[in-house]
């Protein structure tokens, strides 16, 4: 019997875990990425969810499986563990790998497949800020990534912007607080790989040349740099000391951030204060609104709701007083009946807030077009008709990193040989499930030699063959017969 | 794997390679009395570590979990911070250096490939971020191509690798850097047994090859002794001793060296001492006069004796002095076999056993004459193949070097 830790869950049990991974029954498996793997990684349905199921050693799935967990409990953005399960078998009795189960972020992208539709530089820049703003809240918090890539992150729309979330922890280490070098050293990995990343894209046409990968480097290390900055920073006044404080912690919250505790001493003069946020936290607006409304939604997606609610607050001046009374009525009336107008099979296609933050913007181009402002049911009957359809479906794209990637390319030596069955990697591709076809390589792939348990065919002489043999073999009855004539008539018959 | 390895040692020597070695420069490491002391923790992680590392050099670091070896590089690789010392690459401090310009290269045990780069650009593009012109990228991918035999795939793509191919692009990405120094934190940790002896040839020849200063960190003593020219053993942040591994074989400076290098394990007891003889169940062995000369009252009449396995002989059971010893496990490694047993008589005068657990002992046995298990073998102790330490300080007392017939076989 496997044995799992940590997940409240019976239903876990019922996987498969004396197979090994690799041969996991088609019906279990919600998709089969593209790619190489320096570990099994699959995609299993279970329930209405999706688990992504790696194989690992035993020691390293419970370290990352303690380190997700650890990040879960400060709150930082990363999949969630479910279990790791050890102890597997085959019936033969031969020892499988650990496993680590990690749910699947519902609404999450790989950053691959926002490439298999046209990207736009913006769309690029965004992933890179959404990165730098990840990576700093996980230095905040202690943890150094020790391999940030484009690939090791996922990312979920968030108004017009991205968050991005750390799926890969195999590499990281949980300190009390990071040292400069380390931070720094992160930095370097994070340009080094992101530059890798778009080199590889280009390699395969899926971006612009025109796109710089050295400039894109350079901003995940200036954009880190700047918030890192703002976030710690010491400032010293001398003068007017509340103005600036104030000052600060707005600027702060403009960008996100909560300032939970502020260090302020004097300088050893005395005649100045130093100043310096201690406790940060990221989700200043998803909490407010969640405070008002129990939304539970990303940080940009909070911002553009909270502007609406404030809208709706001033043209409501009855309700407006009252900040909670308000963002009842707005959610009642306004958020819910959007979100509701979303006919279920196109609910896979975007999160609630992001469909209500699409709205808006919709709103804005029709009012735009009609020259007068356009009620939001107008709006969201437009939307909900005209584009919602055509976007693609987002619930559920899989995709993994390119270090996973790294080691399940259909190999040359007979280290995959096994006495399974090998599934073909590309057969079920999502990374391109909903984008184009994946263009051809122009070189033939190279044969492989593999071994595997697959028999093949008997060798079946052709019919054709088997007509041949039949008239060779009349042939040779008619002639020994015309033997058999001659020799009579020889002997005299 | 490395088909052709013998060839290119021969190439090394010739000092065809040596553009690969571009750095002229004497790429020493010197820590000076380095310290690292965590915030909030009272006991130093690395306390005033003194090591020298020679250019060229192989140097492993050792010890068991917690003994602040990964603490160690790490400070040289200006991920930690140095709380006290300092800590120098050739001629130059870089204690307060940021890690990227410490010219220094973390080598990782699996690297991404990107799948639709060729293996050249795979393995050079990092250099076009330090803005290495174009023509000295493809001169130095080139080299390491060739020390790492992949000159006839540096255009292919990582598709048409096999998995030790794809392995050694990942070390090419670290090599066409040309750092001063190559550090490696437990980098076979992963890795099944099988390929981990394989993998950790590769990796001492490669090194040799390319004759770059490496300091590398692991807890196992059989990966220090194969494949160190160095080695520093640690214990509690404090280096216990450092040297080659014949030395840490014949020459362990304490009690915890001597058990902890070394497989199996040394025997290791503690045994009063009658003039000038340590007591050892029936038999006497005697002690140099320099040792017991260095005795002091702390030890209590006491010393700390220690036996390789293969320094006991089985004899007939009625040889004087001989120890009996009730066979637990024998362990039959080809070559060699080894008897794990106890010794049911009280053979352990001194006050009590130190270490090597409870009275077990372990004795190399004649492979082809093997003891079943449950049967009693009579064991006695080679003359002048004994460890002496120290009682109280539990620091070596013997003067000189102990060979026994394992030695020669370890890296001198």
């Amino acid at each position: 019997m496997p044995h799992i830790t940590g997940a409240a869950d019976p239903a876990l049990m019922e996987l498969p875990w004396e197979i090994p991974l690799s041969a996991w029954p088609e019906d279990r498996i919600a998709a089969l990425p593209r790619g190489l793997s320096r570990h099994v990684v699959r995609f299993v349905r279970h329930g209405a969810n999706v688990l992504a199921v790696k194989e690992t050693n035993r020691e390293i799935a419970y370290r990352e499986f303690e380190m997700l967990r650890g990040l879960e409990r400060m709150d930082a953005p990363c999949v969630k563990a479910v279990a790791v399960v050890t102890q597997r078998r085959t019936p033969m009795g031969e020892e499988l790998s650990a496993a680590l189960v990690t749910e699947h972020l519902a609404f999450s992208l790989p950053y691959r497949a926002l490439f298999s539709t046209a990207l736009r530089k913006g769309t690029l820049n965004r992933l890179i800020d959404a990165l730098s703003v990840l990576l700093v809240r996980l230095h905040l918090n202690g943890f150094y990534w020790g391999d940030v890539s484009l690939s090791n992150a996922l990312f979920r729309r968030d108004a017009s912007e991205f968050s991005a979330y750390l799926v890969d922890a195999e590499t990281g280490e949980l300190h009390e607080r990071l040292t400069d070098g380390q931070r720094g050293y992160d930095v370097e990995i994070a340009t080094t790989n992101i530059i890798g990343e778009i080199l590889d894209l280009q390699a395969n046409e899926d971006l612009d040349e025109g796109i710089d990968p050295f400039k894109i480097g350079e901003r995940l290390e200036s954009k880190y740099t700047k918030l890192w900055k703002a976030l710690t920073e010491t400032e010293v006044f001398d003068s007017n000391v509340p103005f600036h404080v104030s000052e600060r912690v707005r600027h702060l919250n403009e960008m996100g951030f909560d300032v939970g505790e502020l260090d302020m001493l004097s300088t050893p003069d005395g005649t100045g204060l130093r100043i310096r946020p201690k406790v940060v936290d990221a989700g200043f607006h998803s909490r407010r609104l969640m405070r008002l409304t129990g939304l539970d939604v990303q940080e940009n997606q909070a911002r553009r709701l909270l502007n609406d609610l404030d809208e709706f607050r001033a043209v409501h001046p009855d309700v407006a007083d009252d900040e909670a009374f308000a963002a009842h009525e707005w959610l009642t009336s306004i958020f819910e009946p959007t979100v509701r107008a979303v006919p279920r099979e196109l609910r896979g296609k975007l999160e609630p807030a992001q469909v209500f933050h699409e709205v808006l913007d919709h709103r804005w181009y029709l009012a735009e077009a009609a020259n007068e402002d356009v009620p939001m049911p107008v709006a969201t009957a437009s939307y909900v008709k005209n584009v919602l359809p055509l976007r693609p479906d987002e619930r559920a794209v899989l995709g993994r990193s390119l270090a996973e990637m790294t080691a399940e390319l259909p190999a040359l030596t007979d280290e995959v040989g096994t006495e399974f069955e090998r599934r073909d990697p590309f057969e079920n591709d999502n990374t391109y499930a909903w984008g184009e076809v994946p263009v051809p390589e122009n070189a033939p792939p190279p044969q492989v030699q593999r071994v595997t348990t697959r028999v093949a065919p008997p060798e079946r002489a052709p019919l054709s063959g088997e007509l041949t043999q039949r008239r060779q073999r009349a042939e040779a009855a008619a002639a020994a017969e015309a033997d058999d004539a001659e020799a009579a008539e020889e002997t005299g018959f | 794997m490395w088909t052709h390895t013998t060839a290119f040692l021969h190439y090394g020597s010739s000092g065809t390679y040596l553009p690969v070695k571009g750095n002229t420069a004497m790429a020493t490491v010197t820590y000076d009395k380095a310290s690292r002391i965590y915030p909030g923790t009272e006991r130093p992680a690395v306390d005033a570590l003194d090591l020298q590392i020679a250019d060229g050099e192989f140097l492993v670091l050792v010890g068991p979990s917690g003994c602040g070896k990964s603490t160690s590089l790490r400070m040289l690789a200006g991920l930690e911070d140095v709380d006290a010392g300092s800590i120098w690459v050739g001629e130059r401090d870089v204690t307060h250096v940021q890690p990227k310009d410490r010219d220094i290269a973390m080598v990782f045990q699996s690297y991404a490939l990107y799948p639709h780069m060729t293996v050249a650009d795979n393995m050079g593009f990092a250099l076009k971020i330090a803005k290495v012109e174009k023509s000295t990228i493809r001169e130095r991918v080139e080299a390491a191509a060739k020390i790492l035999d992949l000159t006839e795939y540096l255009d292919r793509k990582p598709k048409a690798l096999s998995g030790g191919q794809r392995q050694r692009v990942a070390m090419g990405r670290a090599i066409v850097r040309q750092p001063q120094v190559f550090l490696m934190d437990e980098p076979l940790s992963n890795l099944d047994a099988k390929l981990r002896v394989q993998t950790r040839t590769q990796i001492a020849a490669l090194q040799r090859r390319l004759g770059t200063t490496t300091v590398y960190v692991t807890h196992d003593q059989v990966e220090a002794l194969t494949m160190g020219d160095r080695i520093a053993v640690l214990k509690d942040g404090v280096l216990q001793q450092v040297g080659t591994p014949r030395e840490m074989y014949d020459t362990p400076a304490n009690v915890f060296v001597a058990g902890f290098i070394g497989s199996p394990a040394m025997n290791l007891s503690t045994f009063r001492v009658e003039d000038g003889h340590a007591i050892v169940g029936s038999a006497r062995v005697p002690l140099e006069r320099e040792v017991v000369a260095k005795m002091t009252a702390a030890d209590n009449g006491d010393v700390v004796l220690g036996f390789r396995p293969e320094s006991l002989d089985r004899v007939a059971p009625n040889t004087p002095g001989a120890v009996p010893v009730e066979v637990n496990v024998v362990e039959e490694l080809g070559s060699d076999a080894f008897v794990y047993g106890n010794i049911p008589a009280p053979v352990a005068t001194g006050k009590d056993v130190t270490v090597g657990g409870s009275g077990d002992v372990i004795v190399r046995v004649d492979p082809r004459d093997v003891p079943g298990k449950g049967e009693t073998i009579w064991v006695t102790i080679r003359p002048n193949e004994q460890h002496v330490f120290s009682a109280s300080t539990q620091q070596r007392l013997t003067p000189h070097a102990v060979k026994t017939a394992a030695s020669g076989a370890i890296k001198a």
